[in-house]
């Protein structure tokens, strides 16, 4: 490892994050936090998945359902995925002694509390669609949207070297992101999270009233519901790899640089980082 | 610049640590959220009032929920909360047809009234294809009829100072130690007076079935399911809500959910 062969003054730390990139990744993490136990939480009041504006009582148009049933060897959770059973006894559809959608350690709070799920998941929406406001117009104007996150020719062209380096591991910690972070970090804050504020709006009764394109746009209430469930899971997919590429990367270095914005780059990797 | 500070490093590792036992040890940690008297609750709740005055400002007065066609009707209305009062006084007005049935509208209003069916059916009426959003995720579409909000109210004549309609009903939905707790709800004035806002007795073209609210539901398109009584036995016109149940304006604020369910 390079870290062996040099000296920590040859490894520069740089002032990479600044204090707006760190407070607004600190209350989006426990903004999404609260927002993901507790959408699971709301999910639980009527755990199945539909697409168009209503739910087919009288008609199939499914395409989730977690649920419990009887079985000789006592209850079991069943999911059903586009028509396709699954035993997921303990996780989906029964766990704890319980018939529910998901288990009481994935909900805020830990038992069956539709109001106060909404309570919480409401505040939080707030606080992330607000912060979101604020950082893009922030971002757009200080030049950090387009220097930082929004891929270039360049990022690009350098995509299929990107992945190989990733898929070895072999991690280069410059002054800059790559083009897979930039690429992740796009995704989630230009796309995946406005999707989700959208969709959640297309939920509301009221913006229905007030804005009826937005219901319209993603072809009806439930498929609204269905879609904000399946960003939901791409933005949980998306924190997983967060967090490994975080401990392969060096987990003390990352995290300083998140909580302090100094981070110690590899010998060399700063030069190129600011030609960037 | 100086090395890494070991100090540091421990702080960040008990962060780390702690953030991770936080998101394993499951999420009875929030319970006390569920404490309606919890600070911390009680400050969150704010957004509730933020939800409702951006809804107001984005809504306007006459904004309408979107009205489908009979071809979007695809199956009944779902019936949900109480499908069949157990109500003596219910029961006794059911099995009669509803012919003695009157809607009584009292509190702030220059005029009492008492309303029979006939005499509600006899005012203008309205027909809406809308969608019903329950607070629990699901929806269904369906036609209902019946007469306006407005209409009643500007026979009632309420007074200037009157802020909120409050709809006590027949049904009794808990049933606890301290008594029966009947269904009731309330709206605000902008509410009230929405075109929309109607008081049915009509269901996808035939008379409102027992299971969906007979003989007069309340219909708020721009809100969620349990803002729309079932079962209105009476009216009343307030400038607060505190007298009524718990003081929340309605059985499932009373219970957490918020008051403007615009979302």
């Amino acid at each position: 490892m390079q870290r062996q062969t040099h000296p920590a003054s040859h490894r520069p730390l740089i002032y990479r994050q600044t204090i707006w990139t760190r407070l607004t990744h600190w209350i989006w993490a426990i903004s999404l936090f609260f927002l993901l136990l507790t959408g699971l939480q709301i999910f639980n009041a009527r755990p199945d998945l539909y697409l168009g504006q209503q739910s087919g009582f009288g008609f199939d148009n499914t395409v989730l359902s977690i649920r419990a049933v009887d079985s000789d060897s006592g209850p079991k959770g069943v999911t059903t995925i586009f028509g396709h059973d699954f035993d997921t006894t303990g996780f989906l559809g029964y766990s704890g002694g319980r018939a529910r959608g998901f288990p009481a350690w994935a909900t805020i709070p830990s038992g069956q509390d539709l109001a106060t799920g909404r309570v919480v998941h409401f505040f939080f929406a707030w606080m992330l669609a607000g912060t979101l406001l604020v950082w893009l117009v922030a971002a757009i104007l200080s030049g950090h949207l387009r220097r930082d996150i929004i891929p270039g020719g360049k990022d690009f062209r350098n995509l299929g070297r990107d992945i190989r380096d990733h898929a070895r591991l072999r991690l280069h910690h410059t002054g800059r992101y790559n083009t897979l972070q930039k690429l992740s970090y796009f995704g989630v804050l230009i796309i995946g999270l406005p999707l989700m504020i959208a969709t959640g709006l297309a939920m509301s009764p009221g913006m229905n009233a007030a804005i009826p394109f937005i219901t319209d746009i993603f072809g009806g209430r439930q498929t609204a519901r269905t879609i904000h469930f399946a960003v939901m899971l791409a933005l949980v997919a998306f924190f997983v790899i967060h967090i490994l590429m975080v401990l392969a990367a060096g987990p003390i270095n990352e995290l300083r640089s998140i909580v302090t914005g100094w981070y110690r780059t590899d010998p060399d990797e700063q030069s190129k980082g600011d030609k960037s | 610049m100086s090395d890494f500070d070991p100090a540091r490093r421990r702080l960040l590792t008990a962060g780390l640590v702690g953030a991770s036992s936080l998101a394993v040890s499951g999420c009875d940690a929030f319970d006390m959220l569920s404490d309606r008297d919890n600070a911390v609750r009680n400050f969150i709740e704010g957004a509730n009032g933020l939800t409702y005055r951006a809804q107001r400002i984005l809504l306007g007065r006459d904004a309408l929920a979107k009205e489908f066609t009979r071809a979007d009707i695809l199956q009944p209305q779902r019936p949900n909360g109480v499908t069949n009062p157990s109500d003596a006084d219910y029961k006794a007005l059911a099995a009669e047809d509803f012919k003695a049935y009157r809607l009584e509208v009292s509190g702030m209003v220059g005029a009492r009234l008492s309303l029979s069916l006939d005499d509600l059916q006899a005012m203008p009426s309205r027909s809406q294809i809308t969608r019903h959003d329950c607070v629990e995720g699901w929806s269904c579409i369906a036609e209902w009829s019946g007469v306006a909000l407005s209409a009643v109210l500007e026979r009632a004549k309420p007074a200037q100072s009157a802020r909120f309609v409050v709809f006590n009903c027949f049904d009794t939905i808990e049933r606890g130690l301290s008594g029966n707790i009947k269904y009731y709800e309330s709206i605000d004035m902008m509410d009230a007076y929405h075109p929309q806002t109607i008081l049915a007795y009509g269901l996808n073209r035939k008379v409102l079935p027992v299971s969906n609210g007979a003989p007069l539901r309340l219909r708020v398109e721009r809100q969620l399911g349990y803002k729309m009584a079932k079962y209105v036995r009476s009216i009343e016109l307030v400038d607060r809500l505190t007298p009524f149940g718990l003081g929340k304006g309605g059985y499932w604020e009373d219970r957490g959910y918020d008051w403007y369910a615009g979302i």
